[in-house]
This record gives structure tokens, C-alpha cells and sequence, in this order.
């Protein structure tokens, strides 16, 4: 299909597709599927599966932090490799560290956000039948599996999952005895990122081609939904700055395996052992790893402020404050996200004078950030506000954007960083971002679009329980890891038992451990809701919340091709609400300006 | 309009409880972080990072009390009205509200760096040691912090990784260099004078070390390959915990080292005690 140059030519195929989907057999329609809509539940059911591992992982380790040295026989009996007697292993729990991290950041909130949404939403919200390469996309999604499930596969191999972190720096990632875990988990870990990589280019580029060149007739690039928005500048965020990894990670794998030293100087002395490496650089990894690390973070955090920036007017029946001035923040974070990533190398050796570049570069990252916040807040003036569940996990990205934003000027600041960096504040921080703003925008939009996906509704009551049981602990305990940072508290610890000065944070960290495992718990309410409205759910007819844009003028669940017959029209901006002169207090981006007129 | 069928008694309770929720956030979390603070401070230049800190704290916390309270204000009011009062704001109004929004977030943010921070990071790192300075090299080991001090001479004797063995010789030093002769060695504990500056070379021989004084606030990286020096000055006495904070193996956690602040005279005392046992 990619090879058609234009709409038209489109559409005299289009009942042709349509009865050829009708005869595509389950493998290919639901499987080997080329249709964004089940390529983007594909990643979402994926993303979602991973995140129950990467929350167990959490388990653990906050089992360890809060009860220090306790015996679980139990838990021992389970895991028999990492806590034979019960007690955790030092290793066991840097192979946790690592793989909590790596799972929740590349293999939850990648697929699910980024890729899940935006594979689901972007030809649905530009008014195209499917992504520019239907077959690279299905592709993608092939390959993204194939990633995840090397990645969980390091859990099984001799040594143990990979231990050196999720920031993999060498010599501990790139020298075999290290540490139990940089031996065969290392190396499919190095695999995994530069599958996920190549999957993700796969994705980030038809993102890019579906909204540069298949948008509806009438939607112009400043009629797109905010949504659209996000997943456009995170895509080309992610293309610019994640392949330097992807060479970053055959280097170290060179390294490892061929005799390389890229990263891995002259003399080291590891277990009494002299290396025969010269001349590599330990920090050249960092800069590489960062170059992509950083910019990750703002392709995973913008799509959530997306979707959160269209779920807004929807429940306050308004369009929002300011749509222009939070595109140009978008392009501004988008732009700026690129040159800021040595701020996670303060007190890495490299030249002081680098750290104040990056400090000052990390500052200015904070003006349009605050203006897109703000500028979420002021869309509730004037409002009508309906709570309902997305409403409310969106309400908590606000909060959590908000606080971990000014958290992020400590951070972003060499001079209080030498005392905060790599301590719990760090750990906090990155939580209430790319940890909590991600995924309370994730649960917004999951109950905002289910119907949309799955034609039933899921539960509102549930989901609310859903809600307040999620954001207190979340808050707690990432909250609370802030002060642990102030206090000095190392991350990565296995135990803090050893030093006099952490004594006091005993106490806390069994707070936290218990604000956690609430939170965890608290999850089953979701997935209750979620298994259960999948088949018994309300039947969803095509608009449920009465929203203007386009993949609400269509079925729930839409057909393949989406529109029907004919493509729609677009003939105004997304956030069309409580127009004056319409008989409804919305009107969708298809109503001709004949019947209603027209803002933007 | 159609949703006006919701009776709006239930409708403001449960709103008035998501108010209740941001509003309590912004205010418990002043509160409880108001309790907290670093380890007591035992360095000159950590006075300035401390200042930094406390001017973040302060002006951060004002932000985040007057953000979360405005949130739950606008929910509770959003919520009580059974119309929209304000659809479009003109974009004049828009682009002047970014702009004082962008403006105030410089002056606190790039403001305060630029007024207390640069000036405390670049004297940390450009001031030239002073003549009088204590030198001591530390090399990070997994999991031990390696130190040998110059000796009467002032100079270090060379090493060399080939003729490292853990037990004898943790850092290879060449016993035939005449400068080795005097270089005082100890494992975990450096012993330096109080309120004299202190110049530490970093070194590591293994992974990537970071070494943090969290009472000195200070926190520098000790890169296998690299010597990075520090210069600081210890102001209380008091023994001290040193706590690796860059992942570098199973033992990460218990890499712990002691910095004693004594007077100059125990100082002394310490360096014939540890060059008469090696």
C-alpha cells in the first residue's frame, strides 16, 4: 500500500482492501497483522505484560530496602537462583536495579506510549487509512517483541541478567568479571537495546511519513491534535538521537567479545587479573549512552503531555489555553532535549567548564517546560469539569509534572547536583517523570481510548478507585525518595546497614516500601477492570465522551481502513467545544463550516 | 446544554475531594520536606552548595505549595460551574502569560544558578591549590578505596598496573623509584588537618568509582584511565564516611572509606604511625 502516491488513487482500492481484510484469516488479521489499530494493541498488550514483570522486580528490591537481611523462604523457594535461603544476593539485586529499570523505560512505557498510542492513534487523529509502511511497521513490532523477549531471556542464562545498571557504563558492562551479571546477561542485554533500537527507528520513521504526508484533506500541521503533536517531536527526538546507540552498543559488544577498547583504558587490574585493553575511554560511553538517554526522555514524557493536553478539553468542555504556544514548546523541548545531555555527568570527569554549558542549556530546557505546564492548568479556567477517570489521571500528570519539573532544577544544576547526583533524589526525580507522568498518562489514556479500541467501556467507578489508590503512594514514596537523596542515600545500595549517617533513613525506607508494594497491589484493580471490560465491559457506541477529533467519528472498535468509503474532511481545529452558534457543545473536526462556524 | 441532567451536589463533593488531594500535596509536602536537611556541613566550599540548595528549596517549595494549592483551586472551581465562562483567551493574552511565566522560571531558575551556583563550581574546580595543600592519592578498587600519600618528599613513586597484586602491592608501586621510598599507603582511612585544603588525586583501577564525602559535600567520579584532582578544605573534626556512588559491582554498597579530620599535630602523629608500619 505504500507504494500509492496519493489519496484517490486510494480509494478506488479501498473496497478491494476492505473485502480482502474480510478474507485474511485470523494469523493475518489479528498476528502478522499490518493494521496500525492491532500493531498498536499488539505494543500496548506487550508494553503491558512487560510492565508486570518490571513491577515485580519492584517488589523485590523494595522488599530488600525496607526489611534489610529479612529471610523470605517463601519468596527464597521461588527464586532459588537469586535468594536461595531467602535472603537476596548482592548480585541478584543489581540484576533487579537493572532490569527494573530497563524494562519499565524501553519495554513498558516505549511500547505502550509511544509506540502502543501512537501506532493506535496517529493515522486515526490525521484521517489516514493506516501508517505510510504498513509492512516496516508490522515489522517493527515483530522485531520489539523479539527484543523483549531477549531481554527476559537474560534472566535464564549462567551469571543472571545483566547487573551494570541501566546506563550499562563500562568496565563493570563491558568486562566479563566484573560482576556475575556481565557475563551472557551483559551481552543479550547489549542485543536486546540494539533490536529495540532498530525496532523503534522503524516506528519513529513511519510516525514521521504518516504525518508529513497522509493527513487528511483540511488538516493542516497546526489543526493536529496536540496528541499528534507530541508523538511528530518525539519521533524525530527519537530518530536523531537513538542510533549513536545502537553504535555505541556493537562497540561495547566488540569490546567485550573481539579484543576492542573503545571504552576500556590501559591498566586495568580487574580481580587481581591485568587487562589487555589500551587507550579506550570509559567516558566516551557515557557521552554516547546519554546522547540517547536523555532525548529518551523527552520522547517517553511528550506523548503523555499529549494526551494529556487532549484529554483536558474533552472533560472541561473548552479548548485548551494557549494550543499554538504548546506546539512551539514541543519544537522548543524537542530542540533543546538534544543538547542537554551531559547534565547526567556533572561529576563525571569531564571538563568543568562542559558542566556549566550543560547547566545553563539545562535551565533554559525549563522555560517552555513551565509554560506548557502552567498552560495545562489554565485550561480548567473558565471550565465545565466532568471528573471522570481520565480526567483524574490526568489531573495527576499535572501534579506530578509540576513537582518533578522543579525537582528538575536541582538536578539540572552542577553546583547543588554534586551533592544530589546518583543519591535517591536522582532516583525521585526520574520516577515523577518518566516514572509517573508517563504513567498516569498512560491510564489516562488507556480509559480514555479503551472504548475506542475494544468497543466496551471500562469500568468509571473502578477505575477511580483505581486512581486514588495509585497517586497517594506513587506520590509517597517517590516524594519521600527525594528527602532520602537530600539526606544523602546513595542509589544502587543493596543495603544501607553499613553506614553510621543512614541510620535515620531506616525507617523511611520502610515507609516506602510500604507505600510501594501498595502501589503495586493496587494495580490488580486495574487489571481487574481491564480483563473484565474487555468481555462484559459497557458497550461503547462511537463517541462516548462527545470529543471533536477525528478517530471519534468512526465505530468503536473502527474497521480496517477506518473511514469507510471516503476519507473525512477536516474543516476546523481539534478543540472545537462549547462553540457558540452549534446546537451541541461540540463539534468534531468534520462539520463544515456551513453548519457551525469556525475558530481555528 | 446536555450534561446539565448531573446533579451538581454529588458532582462538587467529589470534585471538592480531587481539590482536597493536589491542595494537601502542595502542603504536606512542604511541611514534611521543611523537616529535612543534609548531614551536618564540614567543608568551605559546601557552605556554597548548601546555599544553593537551601535557595532551591525555598524557592521551589514556594512554587510547588502555590502550583499544587492553584490545581486544586481550579478543580474545585472548574467543577462547581454549570457552564463555560471562558472559552477562547485572545492570543495577546496568551503569549503575555507564557512570557511572564517564561521570565519568572529564568529568574529562578538560570537566576539563582548563575548568582550562587557558577560561582561556587567554578571556585570548587578552576582555584589553584594552594602551596600548603595536603596531598593524597586515592585509586577505587572493587571495593576498596586505595590511599597513599606523597611522603616527606612530595612526591608520589610510579606505578605501574603490571606489577599490581592485590595483596602485596594494590597499586603497583615501583619499589626501585627513589620517590616511592617515602609514600605512606593506607587502605580506607586518610587521616588530613583541619581547615588546611586538602588536594585529592583520583584514581581508579577497575570500574568507574565515585568518590562522595556526603558531610563534605563533595562528589567526584574516579575514572579507570583518568586522575582528576579535587581540592577541598575540611572545616569540623570528626571522623567522616566515604560512600561510593557510582555502581561498581556486587560490592558497591560496602565500599566504604573514613575520612579523620584532626588537628595538625595528630595529623602528624597518624602520618609517622603509618609510615613506620608499611
Amino acid at each position: 500500500m505504500a507504494e500509492l502516491d496519493d489519496a484517490e488513487t486510494f480509494e478506488t482500492e479501498v473496497d478491494a482492501t476492505v473485502h480482502e481484510e474480510a478474507r485474511l484469516g485470523f494469523v493475518r488479521r489479528y498476528i502478522f497483522s499490518t493494521d496500525h489499530k492491532v500493531i498498536g494493541i499488539q505494543y500496548i498488550l506487550t508494553g503491558l505484560l512487560m510492565a508486570v514483570v518490571g513491577t515485580l522486580l519492584a517488589a523485590l528490591i523494595r522488599l530488600q530496602l525496607g526489611w534489610p537481611a529479612h529471610q523470605w523462604t517463601l519468596v527464597g523457594r521461588l527464586l532459588p537462583g537469586g535468594m536461595s535461603d531467602g535472603v537476596m544476593t548482592p548480585e541478584f539485586y543489581l540484576a533487579l536495579v537493572t532490569m527494573h529499570g530497563t524494562i519499565m523505560v524501553f519495554f513498558f512505557i516505549s511500547y505502550v506510549l509511544v509506540s502502543g498510542f501512537g501506532n493506535y492513534l496517529i493515522p486515526l487523529q490525521v484521517g489516514a487509512r493506516d501508517m505510510a509502511y504498513p509492512f516496516l511497521n508490522m515489522l517493527s513490532y515483530w522485531l520489539a517483541l523479539v527484543s523483549a523477549l531477549v531481554m527476559l531471556g537474560s534472566f535464564f542464562v549462567t551469571g543472571g541478567a545483566a547487573a551494570a545498571g541501566w546506563t550499562s557504563y563500562p568496565p563493570l558492562s563491558a568486562v566479563a568479571s566484573a560482576v556475575p551479571g556481565s557475563g551472557w546477561g551483559q551481552t543479550l542485554w547489549i542485543l536486546s537495546m540494539a533490536l529495540f533500537i532498530a525496532s523503534f527507528t522503524m516506528g519513529s520513521l513511519n510516525f514521521v511519513a504518516t504525518i508529513f504526508s497522509l493527513r487528511a484533506r483540511g488538516m493542516a500541521m497546526m489543526r493536529m491534535p496536540l496528541t499528534v503533536w507530541s508523538f511528530f517531536i518525539a519521533a524525530i527526538v527519537g530518530l536523531l538521537a537513538f542510533p549513536p546507540l545502537t553504535a555505541a552498543a556493537v562497540m561495547l559488544l566488540f569490546d567485550r567479545h573481539f579484543g576492542t577498547s573503545f571504552f576500556l583504558p590501559s591498566g586495568l587490574v580487574v580481580a587481581n587479573q591485568l587487562l589487555p585493553h589500551q587507550g579506550g575511554s570509559p567516558l566516551l560511553w557515557q557521552h554516547l549512552f546519554w546522547f540517547l538517554g536523555h532525548p529518551e526522555v523527552y520522547v517517553l514524557i511528550l506523548p503523555a503531555l499529549g494526551i494529556a493536553c487532549d484529554i483536558l478539553p474533552v472533560f472541561t468542555r473548552k479548548p485548551p489555553f494557549g494550543y499554538r504556544i504548546q506546539v512551539y514548546c514541543l519544537i522548543a523541548v524537542g530542540a533543546l532535549g538534544m543538547v542537554v545531555w551531559g547534565h547526567h555527568m556533572f561529576v563525571s570527569g569531564m571538563s568543568p567548564f562542559s558542566g556549566e554549558y550543560f547547566t545553563l542549556a539545562t535551565m533554559l530546557i525549563t522555560i517552555p517546560m513551565t509554560i506548557f505546564g502552567v498552560n495545562m492548568m489554565a485550561s480548567l479556567w473558565g471550565g465545565r469539569l466532568r471528573v471522570t477517570t481520565p480526567m483524574l489521571f490526568t489531573l495527576g500528570v499535572i501534579a506530578l509534572f509540576g513537582s518533578g519539573g522543579l525537582g528538575g532544577l536541582f538536578l539540572g544544576n552542577a553546583t547543588a547536583d554534586m551533592q544530589l547526583h546518583d543519591t535517591y533524589f536522582v532516583v525521585g526525580h526520574f520516577h515523577f517523570m518518566i516514572g509517573g507522568v508517563t504513567l498516569l498518562g498512560t491510564f489516562a489514556g488507556l480509559y480514555f481510548w479503551f472504548p475506542k479500541m475494544f468497543g466496551r467501556s471500562m469500568s468509571e467507578l473502578f477505575g477511580k478507585v483505581h486512581f486514588w489508590l495509585t497517586f497517594i503512594p506513587f506520590f509517597t514514596v517517590f516524594f519521600m525518595q527525594h528527602f532520602l537523596g537530600l539526606q544523602g542515600m546513595p542509589r544502587r545500595y543493596y543495603a544501607f546497614t553499613t553506614y553510621e549517617y543512614l541510620q535515620r533513613t531506616s525507617g523511611q525506607n520502610l515507609i516506602i516500601s510500604i507505600a510501594a508494594l501498595t502501589l503495586m497491589a493496587a494495580q490488580l484493580v486495574f487489571i481487574a477492570n481491564f480483563c473484565w471490560s474487555l468481555r462484559k465491559g459497557r458497550k461503547a457506541e462511537a463517541n462516548p465522551w462527545r470529543a471533536t477529533t477525528l478517530e471519534w467519528t468512526v465505530d468503536s472498535p473502527p474497521p480496517h481502513g477506518n473511514f469507510g468509503r471516503a476519507l473525512p474532511v477536516v474543516h476546523r481545529w481539534p478543540y472545537e467545544y462549547s462553540l457558540e452558534g452549534s446546537d451541541n457543545d461540540y463539534t468534531p473536526q468534520i462539520v463544515s463550516p456551513r453548519q457551525a462556524p469556525v475558530t481555528a | 446544554m446536555a450534561m446539565a441532567h448531573t446533579p451538581p451536589s454529588k458532582r462538587s463533593v467529589e470534585a471538592l475531594l480531587v481539590g482536597l488531594l493536589f491542595g494537601f500535596t502542595g502542603v504536606l509536602g512542604v511541611l514534611y520536606g521543611a523537616r529535612t536537611w543534609l548531614p551536618p556541613l564540614a567543608s568551605k566550599h559546601g557552605a556554597g552548595i548548601d546555599a544553593m540548595l537551601m535557595y532551591l528549596l525555598v524557592s521551589v517549595g514556594t512554587l510547588f505549595l502555590i502550583g499544587h494549592i492553584a490545581l486544586g483551586a481550579l478543580i474545585w472551581r472548574a467543577a462547581r460551574q454549570s457552564r463555560i465562562t471562558h472559552r477562547l483567551t485572545p492570543a495577546r493574552t496568551e503569549w503575555a502569560v507564557s512570557a511572564a511565566l517564561g521570565l519568572l522560571m529564568a529568574l529562578v531558575a538560570e537566576g539563582g544558578v548563575l548568582a550562587i551556583g557558577l560561582p561556587v563550581w567554578s571556585e570548587y574546580f578552576a582555584a589553584t591549590p594552594p602551596a600548603d595543600a595536603v596531598l593524597v592519592e586515592v585509586t577505587g578498587q572493587q571495593f576498596t578505596w586505595n590511599v597513599r600519600y606523597p611522603g616527606a618528599d612530595g612526591a608520589f613513586g610510579r606505578t605501574d598496573p603490571r606489577l599490581i597484586d592485590d595483596a602485596s602491592n594494590p597499586i603497583g608501586i615501583e619499589r626501585s623509584d627513589p620517590a616511592a621510598a617515602d609514600d605512606v599507603t593506607s587502605v580506607n582511612e586518610i587521616a588530613v588537618p583541619v581547615n588546611r585544603p586538602v588536594r585529592v588525586r583520583l584514581r581508579s583501577k577497575d570500574m568507574v568509582h565515585s568518590f562522595f564525602l556526603p558531610h563534605l559535600r563533595v562528589k567526584q567520579d574516579a575514572v579507570p584511565g583518568m586522575t582528576i584532582e579535587i581540592v577541598f578544605v575540611p572545616t569540623r573534626e570528626g571522623t567522616f564516611e566515604i560512600a561510593c556512588t557510582q555502581l561498581c559491582g556486587l560490592g558497591h554498597y560496602r565500599m566504604q572509606g573514613f575520612l579523620h579530620v584532626v588537628p595538625e599535630s595528630e595529623f602528624r602523629r597518624w602520618m609517622r604511625e603509618q609510615s613506620g608500619g608499611s
